[in-house]
């Protein structure tokens, strides 16, 4: 029962992935990792059922981390921004959807080539790990939005935390708590830094930021 | 116990320095800060403690020679940095510096723990709230240039960073894969390097050295670099300069250490020695006509870099050499980037075309510059000569003849590309009439660059006897334990 659920939820969080890379609204990218977010929270619930209390506690951390707290500061950082509708990327929406496709198709291939313990060859969650992890690459690289570069960076992170589960009962508790509150600062500092952009532009898009170079 | 003071003392004089309500006060709290630390870190480096005194937490806090090593040569670097510190910001007076001198001693505490854990993941955290913690003093001058280079620096740093985060997972999956107990405790994965998986020790070691090879600022990774260091103050230049990216050395050479013993150590050198010569390689190729001295100083820092994971991708006397080189290129840093930072201010222009004759308006700062750029090309008889030439030794004598003749190479290429540059700014007669700010040589602002020049001239001539003893154990831990 429970490695199906596992597959489910890993099947949702790489849908999600397109649905960043596809959609033009700010507040739907936000949305979707934001979901991505607390779908990876409830994971650990049901690759390790029988981590008890820490399980819980790490779940509890992450839906409030990822799903809530640094979604809301986005929300913040966008509603300061006055938000407008278009966002204009290096690459197309549909581009980027099928850059999307590619890199998840690789993803998994490459997957397969790696030599994992027997335990976790039948899982979906390592392709679907460095399936995000190349989404989230693309989505920072691809956008000139600077929150849109900040979801690309959380992305990255969600993929990484995927494979992390692979480790859950290796991990001390601390270092996972450690490496949610190093995320939590990040976007903060990130965030104080888009607020200054766009005072200091009056837009949030990076495209400003090319004056230094050589 | 001594390593959770040498852990709290600095984020206790952080908050200390953030409660201080004077705006004049704040600044002198920072070289006072930083010389208990240096004093406290001193004391447990050569002091003789016991062995179980320098371990905390069951071994995640701990302080073998390679730690002793970086630590002792952090604490002096940041001090000297610290000194130069009331000075600037006397000349500052119209910004806020609650947040900047507080931020100081943060980066600190995190760069401390850096060198003090014992635990990849403890690590991991430690190199990232570094990153974070100096943030905030990039962006200083709070205007649309240092934004920029925050921000970039935020964006690369932040992605290098998370892929270490992946490669640390690797590495603790290898130990699954060989079917051991999986760890990131750095002692039990030096013991168990030789039977990891090979294929994932392999990948970790790749994720690891891009990831903290991108804090370090070795290409081409290296593009937050020239933007960070050309916008932000020079003693935040230097600070990243010689402290951050040196702390980040640091978790590559742990990396390194456990895949010496392993059946990768082969691949990661080769790994080591082509990102070296690359590094210094893209350096030179930017140093050469460069027009604004203080992204030069960046493109210096780049090659240095290079220079150090090339000597421990030489092995043995490259190891050794990379290690002091270590010393001798931060504390030459702190001269080159905090006198460039005076020339800045005495002109108000940090491009060749503006700057010129700086021996005669700030005869001590134009002075220092020279040396420094002198110095860290590798002239006798000050330190980085010899740490230099050791690593050209180790090449030759290990028969890598062709890293050996690239390095040599580029070495002069480097000193051509920087010397049209800095020769171009000290020599010749300051513009005539244009007495941009009042800005003077002083002793605040040029005591402690005289006191870094003291020091790698005694690292050229002599090396103190504990420091040679401590060098040598460092270079043998980080060799195979065969």
């Amino acid at each position: 029962m429970t490695p199906q659920i596992v597959d489910l939820i890993v099947i949702a969080a790489i849908g999600l992935n397109f649905v960043a890379l596809g959609v033009s609204r700010a507040r739907t990218v936000i949305h979707a990792v934001a979901l991505q977010g607390l779908l990876l929270g409830i994971l650990p619930l049901f690759v390790h059922p029988h981590l008890g209390l820490r399980g819980a506690l790490l779940a509890v951390g992450t839906i409030i981390i990822k799903g809530i707290v640094i979604p809301r500061l986005l929300f913040r950082a966008l509603r300061e921004v006055t938000l407008q509708r278009e966002v204009r990327p290096l690459v197309g929406f549909i581009a980027s959807l099928l850059l999307g496709a590619v890199v998840t198709g690789l993803a998994v291939m490459f997957s397969y080539t790696l030599p994992l313990a027997r335990e976790h060859a039948e899982q979906l969650l390592v392709p679907a790990s460095l399936a995000t992890i190349l989404c989230g690459l693309l989505l920072m690289t691809t956008r000139l939005k600077a929150v849109l570069q900040v979801l690309g960076y959380l992305m990255l992170e969600n993929g990484i935390f995927m494979f992390g589960l692979l480790l859950l009962e290796a991990m001390p508790f601390l270092v996972e708590v450690g490496v949610l509150l190093d995320l939590f600062t990040g976007v903060f500092v990130m965030g104080i830094i888009m607020f200054h952009i766009n005072r200091a532009f009056d837009s949030v898009s990076t495209e400003h930021l090319a004056r230094l170079k050589d | 116990m001594w390593m959770i003071v040498l852990l709290l003392l600095p984020a206790c004089l952080a908050l200390a320095i953030w409660l201080a309500p004077s705006e004049r006060v704040r600044p002198w709290l920072v070289p006072l800060g930083a010389s208990i630390y240096l004093a406290a870190a001193q004391f447990v480096v050569w002091g003789d403690i016991p062995a179980d005194q320098l371990s905390a937490f069951d071994g995640w806090l701990q302080l073998d020679p390679v730690g002793k090593l970086v630590l002792a040569y952090l604490s002096a670097f940041f001090c000297l940095c610290a000194w130069y510190v009331p000075g600037y910001l006397a000349l500052r007076a119209e910004r806020p510096n609650r947040v900047f001198c507080a931020n100081l001693l943060l980066a600190l505490a995190m760069m401390t723990l850096v060198v003090l854990s014992h635990h990849l993941g403890l690590m991991w955290i430690g190199m990232e709230a570094t990153t974070l913690a100096s943030a905030p003093l990039l962006y200083f001058n709070h205007n649309a240039r240092s934004l920029e280079a925050t921000w970039k620096y935020l964006i690369v740093g932040s992605v290098g960073i998370a892929l270490a985060l992946l490669g640390s997972f690797f590495l603790a999956y290898s130990a699954i894969h060989a079917g051991l107990e999986s760890t990131l405790l750095f002692d039990d994965l030096v013991a168990l390097g030789p039977q990891l998986s090979p294929p994932w020790l392999r990948a970790a070691f790749v994720l690891l050295f891009v990831g903290y090879g991108a804090k370090m600022g070795l290409a081409p990774m290296h593009t937050w670099k020239p933007d960070a260091y050309g916008e932000a103050p020079g003693v935040v230049g230097a600070l990243l300069a010689g402290g951050v990216t040196s702390c980040a050395f640091l978790a590559v050479l742990r990396v390194q250490q456990i895949c010496a013993g392993s059946s990768q150590a082969d691949v990661t050198r080769e790994m080591m020695v082509g990102m070296g010569l690359l590094s210094m390689a893209v350096a030179g190729v930017f140093m050469v006509g460069q027009r604004d001295f203080k992204r030069m100083l960046a493109y210096s820092s780049v090659e240095h870099m290079g220079i150090l994971v090339l000597g421990i991708g030489l092995g043995a006397a490259g190891v050794y050499g990379a290690l002091l080189h270590l010393f001798n290129n931060g504390f030459t840093k702190c001269i080159l980037f905090l006198s460039a930072g005076n020339i800045h201010r005495a002109y108000g222009s940090k491009s060749v075309d503006v700057v010129v004759g700086a021996l005669r308006r700030v005869p001590l700062s134009g002075a220092l510059f020279l040396t420094g750029f002198l110095a860290i090309t590798g002239a006798p008889p000050f330190g980085p000569f010899l740490s230099e030439f050791t690593i050209a030794n180790a090449a030759f004598s290990t028969g890598n003849f062709w890293a050996g003749g690239a390095y040599l190479a580029l070495l002069a290429v480097v000193f051509v590309g920087m010397g049209t540059t800095v020769l171009g700014v000290v020599q010749g007669n300051p513009p005539a009439g244009d007495e941009r700010g009042e800005f003077r040589d002083s002793w605040r602002t040029t005591a402690p660059l005289v006191v870094a020049l003291g020091l790698i001239l005694m690292l050229g001539l002599y090396i103190p006897a504990p420091l040679e003893s401590l060098l040598r154990s460092a270079a043998a831990a980080m060799e195979a334990p065969r």
